[in-house]
């Protein structure tokens, strides 16, 4: 026998050999499946304008649409699959986020309400909101220190 | 008395045979190219069960009944179950057995549990300790979905080196006398780390593990790959049976034409979306103890090495840096 293959050597025979994404194809299908997603999105906020809301009503109204859409697609086990085509462009959009905390909510609900739905239905969206309102946070004290100065 | 041949080899005195086999299986397993070997195909993936887990156990404890009846054995005259499956503390196995009434020894070698029980059996029965036992394990994709990754509706996309958990699970009845294929000897495998850290590229890891294994085993018994008319590993998918090929042309042993998978067998990968093959303990435990069994009884094999791949990977230690280690455990059966 000869001598045994290295970590290294062995990292970079499958580096070479394993097959890769179509990036292509997901670029493709992304923008597409996110294109769809905020058209609808912009159909809503125009609909909701017409009905003579301003444009921060209009704007929640949108909001809300669109987290309800999601979660009824996520609901009826028809999310996954649009994100299976689409990858980021369903994952990115506000239903997006809609999916990642009603998945969740849905599958942990046989351990209870409690340790079940109620502690894991951030398991997925947890880290976005943790970040989320961290940045913004910084953002804001970014913002107060400027006012100051300027 | 069984007798130790090389490095790791275990060959038996009184070699167990394979009574009889049983698999139960899943919908897409059922769609699959193998449906016709299986004993039953469950659509439900909840298996009339609350839960997935339930399921899992429903489907486990369904397929020892069958095997069993296959046998024509009574449930009293198994000695032991060996059994093991994905899911932690091992539940899956542990309630499916839990009303048997029968000494039970859980296992836990991830995808590697079916060659692991074979081996631990045919050692109980060579030495006398058994004269009729039960090998078997299970998987289910929904449990195990949620156990290693995320709930099952939410949207994600697998990369192409992904597998798919076989949900399904696959029985053999051992005793020391009886019809059926032998097991001959056994090399129980190393756990080998070649440092992969991607949990989406398990065959990646098993890899070197089948490959340590088969090296050994062949050494041990100075045989080549040409004495066995099959070498059959568990569910390295596509991608880690290319890498297994490629690893042993480097030990110097081709064994491209003997070689075939569990993982590529049981799904059609073109059609099927499931990337590089299944994977599970329910995936090489169900192509065994089934499809070929029944190639054994036509006369088509006369002398395998099945050798299942475990990756033995823990999502806490994967978070925590670690790489994945994989073991191997390989038997040989003749008709």
């Amino acid at each position: 026998m000869k001598k045994p293959i290295s970590k290294h050597e062995y990292q970079k025979m499958v580096d070479k050999k394993a097959p890769g994404s179509h990036i292509a194809r997901n670029i493709f299908a992304a923008f597409i499946t996110g294109g769809i997603i905020c058209s609808i999105g912009q159909v809503v906020l125009m609909i909701a304008e017409n009905f003579g809301a301003d444009k921060d009503t209009a704007a929640a109204v949108t909001s809300i649409t669109m987290i309800f859409l999601g979660a009824f697609l996520t609901g009826i086990n028809v999310y996954d699959e649009i994100a299976k085509f689409g990858g980021a462009g369903a994952s990115v959009p506000i239903t997006g986020f809609s999916n990642s905390i009603v998945s969740p909510a849905m599958e942990f609900k046989k351990e209870g309400y409690i340790m079940g739905v109620g502690a894991k239905m951030f398991l997925i969206a947890g880290p976005v909101l943790v970040y989320g309102i961290f940045a913004s946070v910084v953002a804001g004290l970014l913002y107060f220190i400027w006012k100051q100065v300027v | 008395m069984a007798k130790r041949l090389g490095s790791q080899t275990v060959v038996f005195d009184k070699q167990p045979i394979i009574l009889s086999g049983a698999a139960i299986v899943g919908k897409k397993e059922g769609d699959g190219p193998l449906a016709r070997y299986f004993d039953d195909v469950v659509d439900d993936e909840y298996a009339g069960e609350k839960t997935f887990e339930a399921a899992e156990s429903r489907i486990l404890k369904d397929t020892f009944s069958k095997a069993l009846e296959k046998s024509g054995k009574a449930a009293a005259d198994i000695n032991v179950i060996l059994a093991g499956d994905l899911l932690n503390q091992s539940t899956a196995a542990s309630y499916a057995f839990r009303d048997a009434n029968t000494p039970f020894i859980g296992l836990f070698g991830a995808c590697s549990t079916m060659s692991e029980s074979l081996t631990i059996g045919s050692m109980l029965i060579d030495g006398g300790s058994a004269d009729y036992a039960v090998c078997a394990a299970s998987s289910h994709f929904c449990s195990a979905e949620r156990q290693f990754r995320f709930p099952l509706e939410y949207g994600s996309q697998r990369t192409p080196t992904a597998q798919w958990t076989v949900t399904g699970s696959g029985a053999v009845i051992l005793g020391k006398d009886g019809q059926g294929p032998r097991i001959v000897c056994a090399t129980p495998g190393k756990i080998i780390d070649q440092g992969i850290k991607d949990a989406n590229n398990m065959g990646a890891a098993m890899a070197p593990a089948a490959c340590d294994t088969i090296t050994s085993h062949l050494k041990d018994l100075g045989r080549s790959a040409d004495d066995y008319d099959l070498i059959l590993t568990g569910d390295l998918g596509s991608f880690g049976s290319s890498m297994l090929n490629d690893l042993m042309i480097k030990n110097g042993i081709d064994m491209k034409n003997k070689h075939k998978d569990c993982g590529t067998l049981i799904f059609d990968l073109e059609k099927q979306g499931v990337n590089c093959g299944g994977s599970g303990c329910g995936c090489s435990a169900a192509v065994f103890s089934t499809y070929i069994m029944n190639q054994f009884r036509q006369g088509a094999l006369k002398r395998i090495l099945f050798i299942a791949t475990g990756a033995l990977m823990s999502p806490t230690r994967s978070q925590q840096g670690e790489s994945i280690p994989g073991v191997a455990h390989a038997v040989c059966i003749e008709a």
